[in-house]
């Protein structure tokens, strides 16, 4: 199947974000993909907006199924939480169980003001009542294969598919 | 035969000792601790990855600091975490270990964090629990008589890491009574595992294990000889309720030569660390000055090993 250039899809995305994001919203990047997105809005959308960090492994409702993966990173939030409005960022919007667990995690860290969510890319497939308020391209993608982001060296983001394996389940279940 | 505490995909599922683990999982370990050093500054110190478990606290020998960092631990998984007292229960009323065992297996425990006296007593429940099917069961070492204790030797390796960014080109000296030392024994395990070019072991000779030259340890008699251009320095502690027989003249004596002062600490590199795994004896393996000094990690090493453990726990229990 074809897909949109990222680095078009991440424009649309900013141009639905300007004007209705709050000035002060702190936008926080699901890793890894999500992080890339969240640091490139941030430069792209006027307005003050520290970026932050989480890895959702220690908070995922697969880990009594497919234990921990090999490389969590750290969350970081460098601002406070209570009180804030919060732009969670991802690069794809699957079954919304990526989600589910950043909001979690979220609020064991404080009680924001507001959570908006913000996606590159949403390809249908919830099994969540999880919607984007902002995303970049809207997509039907067949159940076996994964919508991937990557990033150049160059910085550009990629848009890519590969066949859903075992390996890959593994590495980003609920994308 | 499979190494006991690797499952069929190389994921570690029991934690027994250091000896022959691989470097991998020794890294992916001290790789995990990492995010979980920062859970303690938030507002909600726990995260749910083991919520709804049942993790058995089965200490039949004593210990404040290892039983507590390991509750705090299991508790900040949000793991149910259950004490037992072995000294007041059925073993003193005859139950064997593995009866002990199958009995807390039948009230659903899904994990046992053992200290005995004895080693290899975690180890045989762990080959008892795979032998009879039960490999949702999982069991972490926390320290069995002379053998071992590898949550003790990653947090000394995790907090080694931490100040000294990684292993190559250090020289990493363990001072005392290495031979009472499961610490150590472990810890020399894990240095060696991970590629650290020198490990020495300095202390009167009746304290020296004879086997130390076979791990790839340079020995040393002379204190001072041996502390030279060291970049870690791990004291241990001077175990004299296992001392059986005069192995030492006396406290003061070993002090005198063994002891960690400042004019012996000034023999090792300027920005050396020094290291104790606890409780210290003051006067006895360390001075004050030393211990209470800029070059001290003694406390940081015990808020690591709470993170080092969540990270035993998540992997073993994940696998």
């Amino acid at each position: 199947m074809t897909l949109p250039d990222a680095e078009q899809t991440l424009a649309a995305l900013a141009d639905r974000m300007r004007g209705a994001v709050a000035f002060d919203a702190r936008f926080v990047g699901i890793y890894s993909g999500g992080a890339w997105v969240a640091e490139r809005l941030a430069q792209m959308i006027p307005g003050e907006h520290p970026v932050g960090y989480i890895d959702v492994s220690f908070y995922r409702d697969d880990f009594h199924r497919k234990g921990l993966k090999p490389e969590v990173k750290r969350t970081e939030l460098p601002f406070e939480v209570d009180g804030a409005t919060i732009v969670l960022v991802d690069d794809v919007l699957y079954t919304g169980r990526s989600v589910r667990a950043a909001i979690n995690e979220l609020f064991d860290y404080g009680r924001p003001e507001r959570i908006e969510l913000a996606v590159l890319v949403d390809r249908g497939g919830r099994e969540l009542p999880v919607e984007a308020t902002y995303a970049g391209a809207r997509l039907a993608v067949a159940r076996e294969l994964s919508v991937v982001l990557s990033r150049g060296a160059d910085g550009r983001l990629l848009l890519s598919t590969e066949a859903v394996g075992a390996e890959q389940a593994a590495e980003s279940p609920g994308a | 035969m499979r190494n006991p505490q690797l499952n069929a995909d190389g994921g570690l599922t029991h934690l027994l000792t250091l000896e022959g683990l691989p470097a991998d999982v020794i890294r992916q370990i001290l790789d995990t601790a990492i995010p979980f050093t920062s859970i303690a500054m938030r507002d909600v110190k726990k995260v749910p990855l083991l919520r709804g478990k049942a993790v058995f606290n089965l200490f039949f020998e004593n210990s404040t600091r290892t039983r507590t960092t390991f509750e705090i631990a299991a508790k900040r998984l949000s793991a149910d975490v259950i004490n037992l007292n072995i000294g007041a229960s059925s073993t003193s009323k005859g139950e064997t270990l593995l009866d002990t065992v199958d009995n807390l297996v039948a009230m659903n425990a899904d994990m046992f964090v053992v200290r005995h006296a004895q080693s290899g007593a975690p180890h045989l429940i762990a080959a008892h629990l795979n032998r009879t099917g039960r490999n949702h069961v999982h069991v972490v070492n926390a320290g069995d008589g002379r053998h071992a204790h590898p949550t003790q030797g990653l947090l000394d390796l995790f907090t080694i890491r931490h100040y000294k960014r990684d292993f190559r080109n250090l020289t990493v000296a363990i001072v005392g009574d290495v031979l009472h030392s499961r610490v150590a024994r472990s810890l020399i395990h894990g240095l060696t595992t991970v590629g650290t070019p020198e490990v020495r072991a300095i202390g009167p000779q009746t304290l020296l294990p004879t086997a130390l030259q076979a791990l790839g340890v340079r020995v040393f008699n002379d204190m001072r000889e041996g502390l030279k251009g060291c970049d870690v320095i791990v004291m241990l502690r001077l175990q004299s309720e296992r001392m059986r027989g005069a192995l030492l003249p006396s406290a003061g004596e070993f002090f005198k030569h063994y002891g960690l002062t400042p004019d012996k600490l000034a023999m090792a590199k300027p920005d050396a660390i020094v290291m104790h795994p606890g409780p210290m004896n003051r006067g006895v393996e360390i001075d004050s000055a030393v211990a209470d000094g800029e070059r001290s990690v003694i406390l940081p090493q015990v808020t690591f090993g709470i993170a080092v453990r969540m990270a035993v726990l998540s992997i073993v229990a994940g696998n």
